[in-house]
């Protein structure tokens, strides 16, 4: 009986969501309860917030094929807009990221107006200009960080409802519950008729058109949306992960480490991002201890962070040529290989 | 701007006519040039509702710009046309599947990582009222959109046999059945004129005899009007209901299939290209 094999779409099968539920409740309890401090502000936290920005751009990247190096553009707008919504408005914490997210949606729709005229490289770089526009921008300006001297300002505290957001763990579950019901969203986003409308215009921009695609609204929307994603993980980054907002935190590498990101996890796929986004966070740790426990900490932190950069490149060239669709396709073939032999 | 905006403009633009109320489609003396290569020479030709109307000619010689000045993908250098009762020296070409007209291409334009469902029910988008947050939250509206489309969608897969695979993704199908799949998009939002740029190229004969069939079913049941690019002229021969014929960029015939066939222009124009 082969058959039923074969149409795993018609079988009405909420059994396979066990993976996905396994880890939500290891997410939500397992972690919390019993992962050392350690393993939640220096993995899980810096990984939640860059696996968001990695599933904002993909939403923009992977199913609407602009590309962009902005990432940590809007991502700088999340955090500022936050700090200087709380700072200046005092508003609740829900009505602050919301707002957040307005803004460095409002930001990004402008930075994806040359979208409508450009495409490929010359889109990448026109969004190059934002990553410098705002990096400048937040520097030159001091009413950003409300004039602190050095521009580095520590994140106010977090709090709805009388309820503090300080200690690690509240911190983590805050991150780990936004990044869940996004995530969710861009699940219904991207599995419904808008995300069909995104990749039908990365497919075939031309026939997309003709057959009445709203081609314009589309990608600005996608790149508003986008945006607003990216803006609540920069929020995470300072707010949750660094407890400091400063513009050098949201450079060019960082805009970087999120095009890699969902290269490697892989594109117009929401787990890529995660995937990836682990892969970003812990390999440097990993190759850290790897050395100090071999060399014994002979080799000095900067050779350390070029053979991490070198070893990033290296993989990411073996990822375009050998396995273009990421971690995320790697998993789905050694998933089905695994179930062919129970 | 938005090609909701867009569409609200299109028709102001364009004067209601009475010159031609028996056309689905006509074009006048319509010029198109690339650099120095005239593609169209003062083409002029009409299409009555109802009517499958063969475009034929040797390579090169300005049918696929045809096609292309009618979706507006080309723009015409004089000339205009009619659709409906409206007239157009450019056609917008976002606007074109709310006027009514639908079209394939040459070399296949479908969107390669979608499902079949969802390849067919992009055809269907330009009608779409529910929008952003409406789709994300599936509310009531949406669901019941969602649901009327998927009914048309599943109407028009079983009319084009294309039922057994409306789940599986496009690029894995084969190219006969990709074609299928392009024309039941076109088809899918019941089109007032159906543009097909050689619908059969590269297929099998019984591929080519099945696709013959559904163009014809289509116009037998839905009384909308035809474009055929074919080079197949057994095809165009048993398909088709006038035949205009370009060479050059000119149209050097226009006619009854058999009237079109014993033209001595004709015959020397593809003559001619086998000479070549
Ligand atoms: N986008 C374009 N840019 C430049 N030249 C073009 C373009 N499109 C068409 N042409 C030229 O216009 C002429 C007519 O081309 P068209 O594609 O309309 O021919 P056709 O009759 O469809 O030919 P075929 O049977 O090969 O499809 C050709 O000389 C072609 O090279
Ligand atoms: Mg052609």
């Amino acid at each position: 009986m082969s058959a039923v094999v074969d149409t795993p779409l018609h079988s009405p099968n909420y059994l396979r969501h066990w993976p996905l539920a396994a880890v939500l409740l290891i997410a939500f309890i397992g972690m919390p309860a019993f992962a050392p401090v350690y393993v939640l502000e220096a993995i899980l936290l810096p990984f939640l917030a860059l696996a968001l920005a990695g599933v904002g751009l993909n939403l923009l990247t992977g199913y609407g094929g602009q590309v962009s190096l902005g990432s940590a553009a809007f991502m700088a707008v999340g955090a500022f807009a936050a700090y200087n919504i709380q700072l200046r408005l005092a508003l609740p914490l829900p009505i602050t990221l919301l707002l957040s997210a307005l803004t460095a949606a409002a930001v990004g729709l402008v930075f994806g107006l040359p979208s409508l005229r450009l495409r490929g490289f010359y889109l990448a770089v026109s969004t190059l200009a934002a990553q410098f526009f705002v990096q400048w921008a937040l520097t030159k300006f001091g009413w950003f960080s409300n004039y602190s001297p050095s521009g580095v300002i520590s994140a106010p505290s977090l709090s709805w409802l009388g309820y503090s957001f300080d200690s690690t763990t509240a911190r983590y579950l805050l991150a780990l519950s936004l990044v869940t019901l996004i995530t969710l969203g861009v699940w219904a986003f991207t599995h419904g008729p808008l995300g069909n409308d995104l990749i039908a215009i990365r497919d075939n921009e031309t026939a997309a058109q003709i057959i009445g695609v709203p081609v314009l609204k589309t990608k600005l929307v996608a790149f508003a949306v986008s945006s607003a994603i990216i803006g609540v993980a920069g929020f995470l980054w300072a707010f949750t992960y660094l407890r400091t907002v400063e513009p050098a935190g949201f450079d060019l590498d960082r805009s970087f480490d999120v095009l890699f990101i969902i290269i490697i996890g892989g594109l117009a796929t929401l787990r890529g991002a995660f995937l990836g986004a682990g892969l970003i966070v812990v390999f440097p740790l990993l190759l850290s201890r790897l050395s100090a426990l071999v060399f014994g900490g002979m080799i000095d932190s900067g050779v350390l962070e070029l053979v991490q950069r070198i070893i990033l490149g290296v993989l990411i060239i073996a990822f375009l040529i050998a396995e273009p669709n990421g971690l995320a396709a790697i998993l789905d073939r050694v998933k089905r290989k695994s179930a062919r032999n129970i | 701007m938005t090609s909701a905006v867009l569409r609200r403009i299109a028709p102001a633009r364009a004067v209601p006519t009475t010159l031609h109320p028996a056309y689905a489609l006509a074009l006048s003396r319509i010029s198109l040039s690339f650099g120095g290569i005239h593609a169209l020479r003062e083409v002029s030709f009409q299409v009555v509702p109802g009517e499958i109307r063969a475009v034929i000619g040797p390579n090169g010689a300005g049918k696929s710009s045809v096609l292309n000045v009618i979706s507006g993908l080309y723009q015409a250098d004089s000339g205009s046309l009619v659709l409906g009762s409206q007239v157009f020296e450019h056609v917008p070409p976002q606007a074109l599947a709310g006027l009514g007209v639908a079209r394939t291409f040459q070399n296949l334009a479908l969107f390669p990582s979608l499902s079949v469902a969802a390849s067919i029910a992009a055809g269907l988008t330009f009608q779409r009222k529910a929008w952003g947050l409406a789709q994300v939250f599936r509310l009531p509206n949406a669901r019941a959109e969602n649901r009327a489309i998927a009914n048309q969608v599943s109407e028009i897969a079983a009319r084009l046999d294309l039922t057994p695979h409306l789940d599986r993704t496009v690029s894995t199908l084969s190219y006969g059945l990709q074609k299928r799949v392009e024309l039941a998009r076109a088809l899918v939002a019941r089109p007032k004129l159906l543009l097909l740029d050689e619908p059969m190229a590269g297929m099998t004969a019984t591929e080519k005899a099945e696709m013959a069939g559904y163009i014809r079913a289509t116009r037998d049941n839905a009384g909308l009007s035809v474009i055929l690019i074919e080079h197949d002229i057994g095809v165009v021969m048993g398909l088709s209901d006038r035949v205009a014929v370009l060479d050059y960029g000119s149209k050097i015939a226009d006619g009854t299939p058999a009237e079109v066939q014993r033209d001595p222009g004709v015959i020397r124009a593809y003559l001619g290209q086998e000479a070549a």
